[in-house]
Order: structure tokens, then sequence, then C-alpha cells
């Protein structure tokens, strides 16, 4: 465990700021030892813990893409054969999909933030919680070894018929794949049952904090879709081993089933992607405007109604796969919803900078970027939810350019705020804004010379998936290419300014953004049980008309 | 039952046994889903061969899937008077009637590969495998690969709930539970039920019509 020695390295510094007497030590000096880490039940704990191997899948999938987008540099081979490439963006899709976007933000953050704004000691249940890391390990390592020993070449996907006959490794990457979502169901059960259960008193339906709403919102699709993932794995895996034919039309079966078995989770499962950073961001703006959200309802509720509606939408995959007019136009319709229901959540955020007192920080900069990219990404996905459109859009770029939009400039931006937001919160330290500042405009300028060229390819008819290309898509493949580098070097300064920030950053203080919210009541890193006592929250996490020190003399009483 | 390190987070036990009792709730929800992606299946196909199904079903062994109705059926009752004998302190006879609970789950399962073994016989298995020839349809070979997902994955949870039995049992034996502190007995034998339920939702479908 490298984490804990960086961690623990300024403990033997011994800058004393703990040395006030009965002040209970920081979750990260509680106890030392690899095997203190490797047995905790403390949330915290196993939040970085899995904030390491989040990382590391990033970085991983983040590979895959580079090597994509070389490859794609010229319209022939440029370095590797087209079975490489098939293998190459399947592993990509799997990586990013299942071992960094579903977990990174709700296993990390989520599993950190939400008992401290619930004000309770732990998740409901902790030994829950370090299973269902040692699990999402064990999936990992299931599909990272399929992928050695040669990995599949179906797409993240894994659509049938051609799954059951690909002569790849197919089974032991599904099989991985359904290990992560028992994972990922362990979690949302654990997040579900702490927010009905471990309220601290006062904390009513109202008074949640709004990042732990979306990550009950969430919660309810992991452990509501995610068994229907499964199940569809599941069967073809069975298929492709067996050969039962469960999808097979030779034996009378229909192909477009798995379709709908696998939208049928893995729509949802964007929002899975998305809510949480949503939630992100709705800490980020009240606290950098200082000012309540201009409504707590509205994004309290428009996530609820995200995350039913998305259950309802899974039929837009398909209005090329044979579903009649009728169905699809019922489809779009209600896919259109989440539009209106994430729209709402725009304009809140918006409306609650307005006449509020701005101070500009990372997080707000990240906050800026995901405001333009996800609501670029948001309008493209109402254009693909037309049926006449996206006739013309299906399976080309344009549908890449659209999700990575939503799902990089919006989840992956969220995460990158999240990462800068709570980065005092969880290490007691501060980074540097100067370069957070500089990274946060790269990831934003690399994202969008990334992407922005993909809709024009897809519009002109560029599939996607392709190994080769007319010449004439050349120039906008090679913008893509160089996006794509100079969005993976402002990852790498902004992920490396706060590993230097872990031992060499300035002490951040219990608050340094000034919030309300009521994480922030504790000391910044908090002690193990996260408050000095119960605290008593009769009062909203956004309520800036009260100083930090009314807050705190309310939420405990002498 | 969890030790008290890890329950720091309850104001008192019963809190901590009606948080376990509602994740236990959820769970289950999330296990009914796994099934309801078949129930889908078995749905679409049934809507695709409405006529052969119905032959397939009228053709299938319906001795085997009604005795194990009952099976289970009396199962769902042994296992609900455990938890009250637990509640009235009568552990001796709580330790029977689980017993009684996982004996029937194995009568359940003997009587399943009994079942099974005739499918083998007359040649109504899954997919490319199909060859009863008194069913030379595609529908019943659609009926039948769904037949087979749809009971193998309710074969694997009835043997899990027999694991989750005898470990009761087991715990029981060790009188770790009492009339006051049983929640994870609890939470076992609402498994016991989503098992029995699950067969009786299975057994009209693949069975009666």
């Amino acid at each position: 465990m490298t984490m804990s020695e960086v961690i623990a390295a300024p403990e033997r510094g011994g800058d004393g700021a703990a040395a006030t007497g009965d002040v209970p030590p920081d979750y990260l000096r509680a106890a030392s030892g690899v095997r203190s880490w490797l047995t905790t039940t403390d949330h915290k704990r196993i939040a970085l813990m899995f904030y390491v191997v989040v990382l590391v899948m990033f970085m991983v999938g983040g590979l895959f893409a580079l090597a994509l987008r070389v490859e794609l540099l010229t319209p022939r081979r440029t370095v590797m054969d087209a079975m490489t490439y098939n293998r190459m963006f399947t592993l990509h899709g799997v990586t990013m999909v299942w071992m960094f976007l579903i977990p990174a933000i709700p296993a990390v953050f989520g599993n950190f933030i939400l008992p401290m704004q619930l004000g309770a000691k732990d998740l409901a249940f902790p030994r829950l919680n370090l299973a269902s890391f040692y699990v999402y390990v064990s999936g990992l390592l299931i599909t990272l070894g399929g992928m050695l020993a040669g990995g599949t070449d179906t797409g993240w996907t894994f659509y049938t018929p051609y799954s059951d006959s690909s002569p790849t490794r197919l089974l032991p990457v599904v099989s991985g794949v359904f290990v992560l979502g028992i994972s990922t169901i362990m979690t949302g059960i654990n997040f579900i049952a702490t927010t009905h259960m471990l309220r601290a008193p006062g904390i009513t339906w109202r008074r949640i904090p709004l990042f732990t709403w979306t990550i009950y919102g969430t919660s309810i699709i992991m452990v509501l879709a995610t068994p229907v993932l499964g199940l569809a794995l599941a069967l073809v895996g069975v298929d492709h081993v067996l050969h039962l034919g469960i999808f097979d039309p030779a034996v009378g079966g229909d192909p477009v089933l798995f379709q709908h078995l696998f939208w049928f989770y893995s729509h949802p499962a964007v929002y899975i992607m998305i809510l949480p950073a949503m939630g992100v961001i709705s800490e980020v703006v009240p606290t950098f405007a200082q000012r309540r959200p201009s409504s707590y309802m509205a994004i309290a509720m428009s996530t609820l109604g995200i995350a039913l509606v998305g259950f309802l939408t899974w039929g837009h995959h398909m209005f090329v796969a044979g579903i009649s007019e009728l169905d699809a136009g019922i489809f779009g319709a209600l896919s259109m919803f989440v539009a209106v229901f994430s729209a709402l959540k725009v304009f809140t955020w918006v409306a609650t900078l307005y006449k509020g007192r701005i101070r500009l920080g990372t997080p707000l900069l990240y906050f800026f970027g995901f405001l333009f990219l996800f609501v670029f990404g948001g309008m493209t996905g109402v254009a693909v939810a037309t049926q006449s459109l996206d006739i013309h859009w299906h399976d080309t770029y344009f549908v890449v350019a659209h999700f990575h939009f939503v799902m990089v400039g919006g989840s992956v931006t969220a995460f990158l705020a999240a990462a800068h937001y709570w980065f005092p919160k969880m290490f007691g330290r501060r980074y540097s804004e100067r370069v957070g500042a500089l990274s946060a405009t790269a990831v934003f300028l690399g994202f969008v010379l990334t992407f922005f060229p993909q809709f024009l390819l897809g519009n002109m008819g560029m599939p996607r998936r392709y190994y080769s290309y007319p010449e004439r898509f050349q120039w906008l493949h090679v913008l893509s290419t160089g996006g794509a580098f100079l969005l993976a070097g402002a990852i790498v300064l902004a992920l490396g300014n706060l590993l230097v920030s872990l031992r060499w950053g300035p002490k951040a203080g219990s608050n340094p953004w000034g919030s309300r919210s009521f994480e922030w009541l504790s000391a910044s890193p908090p002690p193990k049980n996260n408050f000095p006592a119960v605290p008593v929250l009769d009062f909203s996490p956004y309520d800036y008309t009260q100083s930090e020190e009314e807050a705190h003399a309310r939420a405990f009483p002498r | 039952m969890p030790a008290p390190s890890h329950a720091e987070q309850y104001s008192g036990y019963p809190r901590l046994a009606e948080t376990l009792r509602f994740g236990m709730w959820i769970f289950l929800a999330s296990e009914t889903l796994l099934f309801a992606g078949l129930f889908a299946l078995y749905a679409s196909y049934r809507a695709m061969f409405r006529a052969d199904f119905t032959q397939a079903i009228q053709h299938n062994t319906l001795a085997y899937g009604t005795v194990n109705m009952y099976v289970l059926l009396t199962s769902s009752f042994t296992v609900a008077l455990s938890l009250a004998t637990l509640r009235r302190n009568r552990p001796r006879v709580t330790l029977a009637l689980l017993l009684a609970t996982a004996a029937l789950g194995g009568v359940f399962l003997v009587v399943k590969a009994l079942e099974y073994a005739e499918h083998v016989r007359n040649g109504a298995l899954p997919g490319p495998f199909y060859h009863w020839q008194a069913l030379p349809t595609f529908g019943a070979n659609r009926f039948f690969t769904m037949y087979w997902l749809m009971t193998g994955l309710h074969a694997l949870h009835v043997m899990a709930g027999v694991v989750v039995v005898l470990w009761l049992a087991r715990r029981t034996h060790r009188r770790r539970y009492t009339a006051a502190r049983h929640a994870t007995f609890e939470m076992g034998t609402l498994y016991w039920h989503l098992v029995d339920v699950m067969w009786l939702f299975l057994w009209p479908i693949l069975y009666l019509a």
C-alpha cells in the first residue's frame, strides 16, 4: 500500500496540529500498517482503497483509448492489425464503463461523503462495504485476466449473434463484468439502507444534502438494473460456451431480445454515471456561490425523475433494430423527459450563481466546463432520440461523440471537480490552485478537440468501430487524436497536482471553502467516527445566512 | 449478529435489526429483477409462439412440478414456524423446523433431478440439443430452452437457500439467537421465502397454461 505510506508521511513529519489534547486522531492515523487498511471497515478508508484502484483503471482505459486514437491517425494500418484494434476498443469500453465510470464517483466519493452528509458514523453495513471492495477487485482481476489471455472483440455491448461465435475469450470478460455487477449491487444496497435508516437527528428528507440525494437515486438504479445485466451477460457467456441458442434464430431465438435485456441495464447505467456527477456539481455550485440552491426541490426531485424515467428509455438504442414505429416513438418521447429533468438542474445551477458571492476555484472551473459539455452532449442526445435523425446518425461517430460528451465531458469532469473539491476534506491539505486552473482549462480544450471533430465525422458518415476509412476523413481523425493526447496530458497534470499536494500541500483547515454542507462540520481529515458527537442537523445544508460558527453551535449543542 | 464494534453507528439493537431487515428487502428486490429478465424473455417467446407454447406445456411433466409446489409450500410453512418458535423461545423446536425445511429443499432437488432425467430421455433439451420427436416445433424448442434456464436458475437458488437454512440451524444449535436478537435469522428466512415464492410463479407458467 503505497497510499498509506504517502498519507502517513506528514505524520512522521510531526507538524503538531493535532496537539490540542483530547482531539481524536484522524481516520488516516487512527491505526497504522497494511493490515489495518486491508481489513478496515471505515467507509473513508474503503473509499480511499477504491480511489487508488479506480484511478489505476482510469489510466488503463485511457491507454487503450490512446492506442485506438494512434491507430486512427491514418486511413489504413498504423500500428496494429484490425483484430487487435477490435479487441482494443472492446477493452477500452469494458474498462471505462464497469471498472472506472460506474464505481468512480459512488464508490469513492459516495462512500466517503454520504455517511458524513447524513451525520452518521459509518455506512449501514460496513463489512458489506469492505466485501464490495474485494468483490470489485476480483471482478477486475477476472476481466483483466481475460484481457491478457487475448481479450474479446465484440465491443462492450456483447451483441448476439456475433458474441456466440466470436473466436475470442468472451467468457472471462463477461464473468468478470458479472462479478463487478455484484459489487455494484452491494454498494447500492448499503447506500439506500444508510440514507433511510442512519440520518442524524434533524435530517428530514428535505434536508438531505443534494450529493447524497443523487447517490441515493443512483443506488436505486444500481440495485434494480444491475441484476438484469448480470442475467444478460450470464446468458451470453453460457451461449458462447455451450451453444444453447438462447438468442439463435436457427432454433427459433431472437437476437433483438438480447438487446432489450442489455439496454434495460445499460441505458439506466449511463444515469449511474451522470447522476453522481450532477450531485458533485450541486455541492460545488452553492459552495462557490455562497448561496443556497435557487431550488433545492428541483434538483432533488429531478434526480428521482431521472432515476425512474431512466428505466423506460432503453428502446431508443434499437430504433433501427426492427422495433415498431409506435414503440420507437414512445421510447423517444420518454427519453426526452430525461432532458427536461436535466434542464431543470442546469437552470437551477445557473440561477444559483446569479447574485451569489462567487469565488473562483478549480472545482468551479470544472463546473463551467461541465455546463458547456453536458448541455452540448445532452442536446445532441435529444437529437438522437428523434427517430428520423437517429436513422442518419445511428452507429456513426455522432453517437460516439454524443455519449463521450456526457460521460467524459460530464462524468469525468465532475469526477475531477470532486477530486479537487473534497481533496481538503479527505486529506486535510490544499492543492495548487494555479496548476488546478491550468489543468481544468486544458481538460476542457483537450476534450473539445478530441470529441467535437467526431460529431462532424459522424454526420459525414464515418461509422463507429471501423478500422479503416476514406482519406477525406483523415484531417478530422488527426485533430481528434491530437486532442486525445492533450486531454490525457491534462488529466495527468490534474492528478499529479493532487498527488504532490498530498505531501507538500499547505494545511487546509477544516472548511477551506466555507461550505455549509454537513460533511464540513467535522475536522478535515475527519476522525474515525466522523463527528465528535452525534450532530443535531435541524437546518438546511445550504443555509448561508448563518455563519459557520452558528451552524457548528446548532449541530453540537453543549 | 454483528459484533458491537461494527454497530457503533446505530442507536441500539432494534435500529440495527430494522436496518438489516430493510437491507434484506432491497436485496430481494434486486434478486427479483434477476428473475424478471428471464420472465420477460419467456413472455416474449411465448408471444411469438403462442400455440406451440400451450402444446409444450400440456406435454410437460405436471406431476413432478405439482409435487414440488407442495414440497416448497410446506417448507415455506416450516420456515415461518421456525421464526415463530424462536420468538417464543423454543430453540429445539426451531432447530427441528429448520432441519425439516432444509430436508424439504433436498426433496425438491431430488424430484427436480428425476424430472430433468425424464426431459433428457425425451430429448427435451435446450436449443440445438432439442430432439423431442413428439413436439418438433420451434416454439417447443423455445419453451424448453426457457424451461431449463428458469428452473436451472431457480434450482441454484434452492441450493443456496438450503445452505442458508443449514447455517441458521447451526447457529440455532449453538444458541446464537434469542427471542430478542435474531435479525440475521429473519433475513435467512426471508431468503427462503424468495425461493419458494418464485416457484409459485414458475409452476403455473411452466406446467399449467
